[in-house]
């Protein structure tokens, strides 16, 4: 059977290039990048590349560039590592649950904690952020604030005005974390443009491998690592460098940077409008986030009168792969945090299903989706207890 | 799929049914229904920290029912019902217990959940038959054209009382791949077939209620649901209307029960019965006990579309009762059914569901009155 994968935002495959650029650092290269023999030394080379390269995709300095095991690593250790109790973090309602649960448990130690509801459409209003923040916390002053607000929203692709935000953040000198890791590799990417202090990415968000990420660091900023061990990445997270995967990272943020430049992101775009349009044409379907501006490979929408578990288990069987919201959060009873905060219903946030093109995605891929999908929804429909209004 | 051996095995027999390629097993979804999260009350008023392995829905279940599936090759999901399964399963258990009856949560949730919930999945994603791993036989009548429930090979095993409430329609969709089997045949089976887990031990217990402990499971619930539990505290008194004591509440009573009742007596007392109404609870010897009829309502007949006259069958009272010899008639209004034993039996308990046997064919059941 015909598969599409309409889930990049859970995971992406390696691309080839990233695959073959890896290959070396298993078996051949498989040194310690800490060593000082010649087998350390060229561990070593391809990590500090990497780090060039990640240098350039945040225009920071290589020094501000810190390799970590993935996006939840650089959520919890931007705010697990500079937010201490009495500080004050202001942070979103419609945040991945890294920085969510992170933020609560800073909350129970002692942190006060902010968190900021989206307007309908899903977009975090700066005002609101500025008005969260108190006037007798600057940065360097004893008592710390920081803001910790997503780039763009897993669930529905929805781009945060992140340079406001760091104008705001700025001009009341508080830290600022930008969780980047949905919008990696999907917008042109700068945190000097930002203003952040603090940016979290995940290598396989954008056809790079598991298990690895990286942070920008500005300079200077106090954050306490979580990780304690040896002096590795300037003592800012210690254990053995995950060579092969750094290096697959590395390719992958140099390969999203060409797609920025090379039409890739517009005609990802295109062909989500078109998906988009289509599902459109189903009686009773909406789009989430409608209006904002959106990442290009993201459509979250609402099926009345349908339970999207139902639909995803029923698309999957047809060959298309979705999602209900965020794979993290599958298997759980509550609705997305994310579609509740912008005030749908706990029925109509269970309506919602994510669909989210690889930057490979084709026409027909599409098409595909817009033969299946449609039925899908009919039937169902047709013996919906939802309809019949008998569910719960 | 709840992860033990019996659902497990019904899912790779009819797996490995096919010829092993990829299109035969691609006709076999697995599904597990996610319906308490059982760390909810963990650590309160006793409810242990940890659940017990072996037990639905816990975590180390629904890995051991995904392995399964991965082993088979089967697409496999977990479908979450915990909204709906505390508002028509656990609800109406602690319910009950309040108001002084003694619920039987397992039938509640085959009769008002788990079947009708399964055939809704298995129709939206296009499936033709639902299995379970319940021991228990159906098989179409031609001549009566009706789908019959039989008591299953395994009797030691048998679960017909649990799924008296099955309706023809959801009956037509429903197979029991172990209803020829026995237990160790079963084990045996999965042994065969590759199944890691052929030695898990049965779970016994409500899968909600820890340790089989009804008492603490209902004080956590209520405190959880920052509720107070009804005031019911009242007389316990003799048969002959003697007042015997007091007691600290009617929902910690239930028909036949010996231990905790806080009287002494130079012979054995049991409660007879609970009087919901004025809190009062009857105990007396084991004597006193028996009964000779009941009344059931909100029948569900299986074997008959109704009931027309006078019948004879067996009736059984309680998951671990024999079933007896019974007159069984239509009650004075339709709803009900009148049941007469022609020896009395022990501890007739309202709240829990009767189900009468024709030789192996479930007749029907329902709920003690």
């Amino acid at each position: 059977m015909r598969r599409v994968y309409c889930d990049a935002n859970a995971t992406t495959p390696l691309l080839p290039e990233v695959m073959e650029a890896m290959r070396p650092y298993w078996m051949e290269e498989f040194g310690n990048a800490s060593s000082i023999h010649l087998e350390g030394q060229r561990a070593r080379k391809a990590v500090d590349r990497a780090r060039e390269t990640l240098a350039r995709f945040f225009n920071c300095r290589e020094a501000e560039v810190v390799f970590n095991a993935g996006g939840t690593e650089g959520d919890n250790t931007a705010i697990s590592g500079l937010v201490r109790p009495g500080d004050h973090l202001i942070t979103t309602a419609i945040e991945h649950s890294a920085v969510m649960r992170a933020a609560e448990r800073a909350a129970e130690h002692g942190t006060e904690v902010t968190f900021v509801a989206p307007r309908r459409d899903g977009l975090i209003d700066p005002e609101e952020i500025r008005r969260a923040i108190r006037p007798e916390t600057r940065l360097g002053d004893s008592r710390r604030t920081l803001v910790s607000v997503m780039l763009a929203n897993n669930e529905t692709g929805v781009l945060q005005p992140v340079e406001e935000i760091g104008r705001i953040a700025a001009e009341a000198k508080v830290y600022f974390h930008i969780d980047a890791v949905q919008g990696a590799g999907k917008l042109a990417f700068d945190v000097k443009r930002f203003g952040c202090h603090l940016c979290s990415i995940s290598a396989h968000k954008m056809h790079g491998p598991k298990g690895v990420g990286a942070m920008y660091v500005r300079r200077g900023t106090p954050v306490e690592p979580l990780m304690v061990g040896g002096s590795h990445e300037r003592r800012q997270r210690a254990g053995t460098e995950n060579v092969a995967g750094i290096v697959g990272l590395g390719k992958a943020a140099e390969l999203a940077m060409a797609a920025l430049e090379d039409g890739t992101v517009e005609r990802v775009a295109a062909l989500r409008d078109r998906l988009e349009a289509g599902i459109l044409e189903i009686a009773g379907t909406s789009v989430n986030g409608a209006g904002a501006p959106r990442a290009a490979n993201t459509t979250n929408i609402r099926f009345e009168q349908l339970e999207g578990e139902a639909l995803v288990i029923a698309l999957d069987l047809k060959g298309v792969a979705v999602s209900g919201g965020s794979a993290c959060h599958s298997g759980s009873t509550e609705p997305s945090h994310v579609l509740m905060a912008m005030g749908l219903d706990k029925n109509a946030a269970r309506a919602s299903l994510r669909f989210s093109l690889l930057k490979t995605a084709t026409d027909a891929d599409v098409e595909h989706v817009l033969h299946v999908v449609p039925r899908a929804v009919e039937h169902l429909r047709a013996l919906s207890p939802v309809a019949a209004g008998t569910a719960g | 799929m709840s992860g033990g051996v019996d659902s497990s095995t019904a899912a790779a027999i009819l797996a490995r049914a096919g010829d092993g390629s990829a299109d035969s097993r691609n006709n076999v979804v697995g599904l597990t229904l996610q319906l308490w999260d059982q760390t909810r009350l963990a650590g309160k008023h006793g409810i242990p920290d940890a659940p017990k392995a072996g037990r639905c829905c816990s975590l180390d279940d629904v890995y051991d029912a995904r392995r399964v599936a991965e082993d088979l090759g089967i697409p496999y999901y977990v479908v979450n019902q915990e909204e709906r399964f505390e508002r028509d399963v656990v609800r109406p258990f602690v319910d009950e217990y309040l108001a002084g009856r003694t619920p039987i949560p397992c039938s509640l949730c085959n009769n008002h959940l788990k079947f009708d919930q399964l055939l809704q999945t298995a129709r939206s994603v296009g499936a033709e038959r639902i299995a379970t791993g319940h021991y228990a036989v159906n098989e179409y009548d031609a001549e009566r054209r009706r789908w019959i429930l039989k008591r299953p090979a395994d009797l030691a095993k048998d679960q017909t009382y649990f799924l008296f409430g099955l309706t023809q329609e959801q009956l037509a969709y429903t197979l029991f791949p172990l209803g020829r089997m026995t237990k160790p045949e079963v084990r045996e089976t999965a042994r065969q077939l590759g199944l890691r887990l052929f030695e898990k031990p049965d779970s016994q217990e409500i899968c909600f209620v820890p340790g089989g402990d009804y008492k603490r499971f209902l004080t956590a619930y209520l405190e959880e649901q920052d509720e107070a539990a009804p005031a019911t505290e009242g007389d316990l008194v003799a048969a002959n209307g003697e007042v015997l004591g007091r007691h600290g509440g009617i929902h910690n009573f239930t028909v036949g029960q010996r231990k905790g009742l806080g009287v002494s007596s130079p012979s054995a007392l049991y409660v007879l019965n609970i009087d919901a109404a004025s809190h009062r609870v009857t105990v007396g010897g084991d004597s006193d006990l028996g009964t000779r009829s009941l009344r059931a309502r909100q029948m569900n007949w299986i074997s008959v579309a109704e009931l027309s006259g006078p019948m004879r069958v067996k009736a059984k009272i309680r998951h671990r009762h024999e079933p007896a010899w019974a007159m069984l008639e239509p009650g004075d209004d339709r709803a009900e059914t009148r049941a007469t034993f022609d020896e009395p039996q022990r501890a007739v308990t309202p709240g829990q569901a009767v189900v009468f046997y024709d030789g192996d064919e479930v007749v029907g059941g329902g709920w003690i009155a």
